[in-house]
Parts: structure tokens; C-alpha cells; sequence
């Protein structure tokens, strides 16, 4: 979720929220405390399926939950007071559109009552200033906005939500005049990558904390419209390199904070921190996850926080357990110096394009598959765009993206 | 590149009063017996020093009179300790993690 950064001389270690386990702020004892020390420090709470935008790279797999599959409020004040009581630190309650929910203040409550971090991520379509203010009295902590482009009308087009802008800057104003932290994110693809420069700006003009330079990245709906959003290499780089020239000369202003598009990497991103790790997901219908994409990959079983506790399906759930450590991995990961650093990279990645969820990600550059990713990426991005799959229920069944995976280098 | 002055970066000296922004949360962490201070996506673990330093950022206090306070209380020479303090305010400062 966010980069490691080391501060200048060691007093204060600032570390990514998927990587070092760590433990609870609520009082805990004995044995608890002892399984507390493994937990994870965030959690990702999707709460709905539902939203108001339809971008064509969004994260959700594409078989929506229905509203009818939702979880309870009960059950997830419930599953806020177990991830205070198991050690989690923050929560990033998300989508869909997380506002969409009408319970939403009853899951902050709780959130900020186990004392958990809280995080609201939103597109901010459908927030009035009302609603904000009782959500920071209740204990909200934070708040992210996507933006869509910084103009708008591509903005609209991208999100296919007209008047989406002025909504999303009325609510930015709010949230730093209610005294909040904000995150604006910054979802780059080639139809908006031109406009990096002009986010930043955005960014400190709404008196933002922090910008994410979100690259997309190819799992679900992305993955399905990767021939509409990927960038060439040289704008992947100019880019890249731009972002760092901003971040050193913003510094103390503004937290940049990048996700880079790894087709184009040459070692794999360590995806969530390690499997099982340091975080964990949880679908708008109970389901616990080891990132959002796992449900991608064949043969793994999901338990429910309707059925069993978080912490047990934290150690015992076999989903968690199927990629954690190095045990499962296939050469060249096993015999890889990098094992522990990046952890082979991501399986959902691995599964989508090499049809084994244990290859090392085709990110990297000793997969056997990283050619053949590489050329696939360059000569979709040389192309024009193809025509977006909006993300909607509608779309959702016949979106079925081609599984052919591609051959490995001899 | 931008019409109105930007916020300027906070260069941390004797007489700033830092505090920590309110968005930011000093916790204890019981579980480990440390500190935590959770931040937007972001998750710092201070050690002994930091803490002692970021209890003291109460906006009221300047940067000397923390070094003073705590030179008293752990019997140090003030010059280690003001280098010390200043590195890692400066350090935290760059990050958006302190104000002044």
C-alpha cells in the first residue's frame, strides 16, 4: 500500500502497513497477546460492491456481490472490535463506494472505538458535508478521494459519472476544513498518465497530505481493459522519474507516495508485503482474503467472518497458509537471494498469466514468462486504445477475459 | 508551476514549537511493549528517544527547551542531544509528520 522509507537517523522507523506484523493497541493479555504479535496491521474492509463510478480499472473482481450477500451492521462492528482486540492498527474501509452503505457511521463508531486507525476511501460522488462532519465526530481519521483525470470532462468519461468533479473538490474542502488528513488518488493509465504534473498541483492546491500516484495494476477489470490503460514503456519512465524529481523538491509539503506498473519492472513487487503477512481483505459478503485479488486463483478456500473469528481464519485458514513463507515456492524463487525481500511477487499475477499461481511472477525478470509479458505490454500499448468494459453489474457476468496464458521462454 | 505560494517546507530549528498534526496518533502499543504513531497509510514504530521527543511536541515548547528537558532528565550533555533532536524533527518534519 505504501512504500518503506527509513528517517534520517534511525529514531523513527516508518514502515509500509503490509509489512512488519505488529501488535494490538488494545489491551491484551497472555496468549492473546502472544497471537496479537502475528497479526496483521491492516485490514481492508470492502463494504459494498455498489458504486456510483464505473472505471474500467477498478480492483473489484469481476463477479460483483449483490447487495443482498452484504454482510450485517452486527457483523461488522463485530469484526471491528476482534481486528482492535487481534492487534490491527488501521483499517481502510473501501468498495465499491463505502458510502453507499447507510451503516456506514455505526462501522466507524466501532472502528474508532477498538481503536483502530480509521480510513475512508471514497469517490466522493455521493457525500454531503452532514454526513462527513458526524463521520469525524464518530472517529474517522482519514480520507481518501480518487480523481479520475484533473480534467474533467476525461474525468467523467473515465468514470462515466457526469459531474463527478466538482462533487469530489467540494468534498476535498470539507475534509481538510473539518481538520482531517487527505490522500488524493491518482489512478494512472496512457488515457491520463500526461497529467501527473497537473495531479501534484491538485494535490497541494486542496491542502492535501498526501498523493497517490496510483498506476493501475492488472488484475480484474484492469486486466480485462489492459489494452485501454497501459502506458508505453518511455511514459512509464518519464513518469516514474518525474515523481521522484516532484518528491524531493516537495519534501515537507507533500507525501508522494507511487505505485508503479510492474510490466515494465525488472523485480517483482513484494505484493501485500508477503502473503498472509502483515494484511488481510474482507469482501462486501464475509469472505477473508489475503489480498483482493485472491479470489482469481482456483482451489483456494475462503472462510467467513460470519462462520469462524477473525484471528483463527488469520492462522488457520488455508487460503492464508497456501502462500505464506518460502515453502511453497518453485525454482527460480526457491534458490532466489530476493526470496524473502519480494517473496516471488504476486500469485494472482502468476496464475493470470502463466495459469500457475507458484510461478514466480512474470514481473520478474527471471520468470521464463517476462518476455513474453514485456512484448505483450509494448505492443498493446502501441496500439490505440480498445474501448472501455465499464465496470458494472451489467457487465460484470460476460466479462470474461481471455485465460490464455502466455509460453514461456525456452 | 503554481500560482498561489505553495506551503513551504518546515526547516526545523532552536526556536520552532513543533507539534504533532492532529491526523497523527501516538500510541501505545501494548501487544510488543512499543510505540506506535499511525499516520495516513503509514505506520511508524519511534524508538525510546523519538518517543521521549514526540511527548514533548506539544506546540508550546521550542526545540531548546525539549533539549533542555531532556538533557535534565537523562543527565546528558545538551549539544548531543539538540544534534540528535534536530535530525529527527528535520527527519519527520520532510515526511509531513511534524509541524512548527
Amino acid at each position: 500500500m505504501s512504500a518503506t522509507e527509513l528517517n534520517g537517523n534511525g529514531h523513527c522507523q516508518s514502515v509500509s502497513v503490509d509489512d512488519e506484523p505488529t501488535a494490538g493497541v488494545v489491551g491484551t493479555t497472555g496468549a492473546t497477546a502472544a497471537l496479537c504479535a502475528l497479526a496483521p496491521v491492516g485490514l481492508l474492509a470492502e463494504l459494498t460492491h455498489r458504486c456510483p463510478l464505473q472505471c474500467a480499472y477498478c480492483s473489484n473482481p469481476l463477479e460483483l456481490e449483490r447487495v443482498n450477500k452484504e454482510l450485517s451492521t452486527e457483523t461488522w462492528v463485530s469484526v471491528m472490535r476482534q481486528a482492535g482486540e487481534m492487534g490491527i492498527l488501521q483499517v481502510h474501509l473501501s468498495g465499491g463506494e463505502p458510502t453507499a452503505r447507510k451503516d456506514l457511521e455505526d462501522i466507524v463508531t466501532a472502528a474508532s472505538a477498538a481503536g483502530l486507525y480509521t480510513n475512508l476511501i471514497t469517490a466522493a460522488v455521493t457525500l454531503n458535508r452532514g454526513r462527513l462532519e458526524d463521520l469525524v465526530k464518530r472517529g474517522l481519521d482519514h480520507v481518501q478521494i480518487s480523481f479520475q483525470d484533473v480534467d474533467a470532462e476525461n474525468a467523467e468519461r473515465i468514470g462515466a459519472y457526469p459531474g463527478a468533479t466538482a462533487k469530489k473538490l467540494d468534498v476535498a474542502r470539507w475534509v481538510t476544513e473539518l481538520g482531517l488528513p487527505l490522500t488524493v488518488n491518482a489512478p494512472i493509465h496512457r488515457q491520463n498518465i500526461h497529467n501527473v504534473g497537473r495531479y501534484i498541483e491538485l494535490a497541494i492546491k486542496l491542502g492535501a497530505q498526501r498523493l497517490e500516484v496510483a498506476h493501475v495494476q492488472y488484475y480484474g477489470w484492469a486486466y480485462l481493459n489492459r489494452a485501454a490503460l497501459i502506458p508505453t514503456y518511455d511514459q512509464t519512465l518519464q513518469s516514474i522519474e518525474f515523481v521522484e524529481r516532484e518528491r524531493e523538491r516537495l519534501k515537507g509539503v507533500l507525501t508522494i507516495d507511487m505505485v508503479v506498473p510492474d510490466y515494465y519492472a525488472k523485480r517483482p513487487k513484494p505484493c501485500m508485503g508477503g502473503w498472509g503477512k502483515g494484511f488481510m481483505n474482507i469482501t462486501p459478503a464475509g469472505k477473508v482474503l489475503p489480498c483482493h485479488a485472491a479470489e482469481t486463483i482456483p482451489g483456494l478456500h475462503f472462510d467467513n467472518v460470519q462462520d469462524r473469528t477473525l484471528l483463527d481464519i488469520w492462522l488457520n485458514s488455508g487460503a492464508f497458509n497456501a502462500f505464506r513463507g518460502t515453502e511453497w515456492m518453485k525454482e527460480p524463487c526457491r534458490s532466489c537471494a530476493f526470496k524473502e525481500i519480494d517473496f516471488g511477487g504476486c500469485r494472482c499475477q502468476a496464475m493470470a498469466i502463466t495459469a500457475d499461481a507458484r510461478n514466480t511472477d512474470p514481473a520478474c525478470a527471471l520468470s521464463p514468462y517476462h518476455g513474453e509479458m514485456v512484448a505483450l505490454a509494448r505492443s498493446e500499448a502501441a496500439k490505440p486504445p480498445t474501448p472501455f468494459v465499464y465496470r458494472n453489474p451489467r457487465n460484470s457476468p460476460a466479462a470474461k477475459p481471455e485465460q490464455r496464458p502466455l509460453v514461456p521462454a525456452e | 508551476m503554481n500560482d498561489a505560494a505553495p506551503p513551504a517546507r518546515l526547516i526545523v530549528g532552536q526556536e520552532t514549537r513543533p507539534y504533532l498534526p492532529p491526523y497523527l496518533k501516538l500510541r501505545h502499543d501494548a501487544g510488543r511493549g512499543r510505540w506506535v504513531l499511525l499516520a495516513p497509510e503509514r505506520i511508524l514504530t519511534p524508538d525510546q528517544t523519538a518517543v521521549a521527543v514526540l511527548k514533548l511536541c506539544d506546540g508550546k515548547r521550542i526545540v531548546e527547551e525539549i533539549v533542555e528537558a531532556l538533557a535534565k532528565e537523562y543527565s546528558a550533555p545538551a549539544e548531543v542531544i539538540r544534534t540528535d533532536v534536530l535530525d529527527l524533527l528535520q527527519g519527520l518534519a520532510d515526511k509531513g509528520f511534524i509541524k512548527g
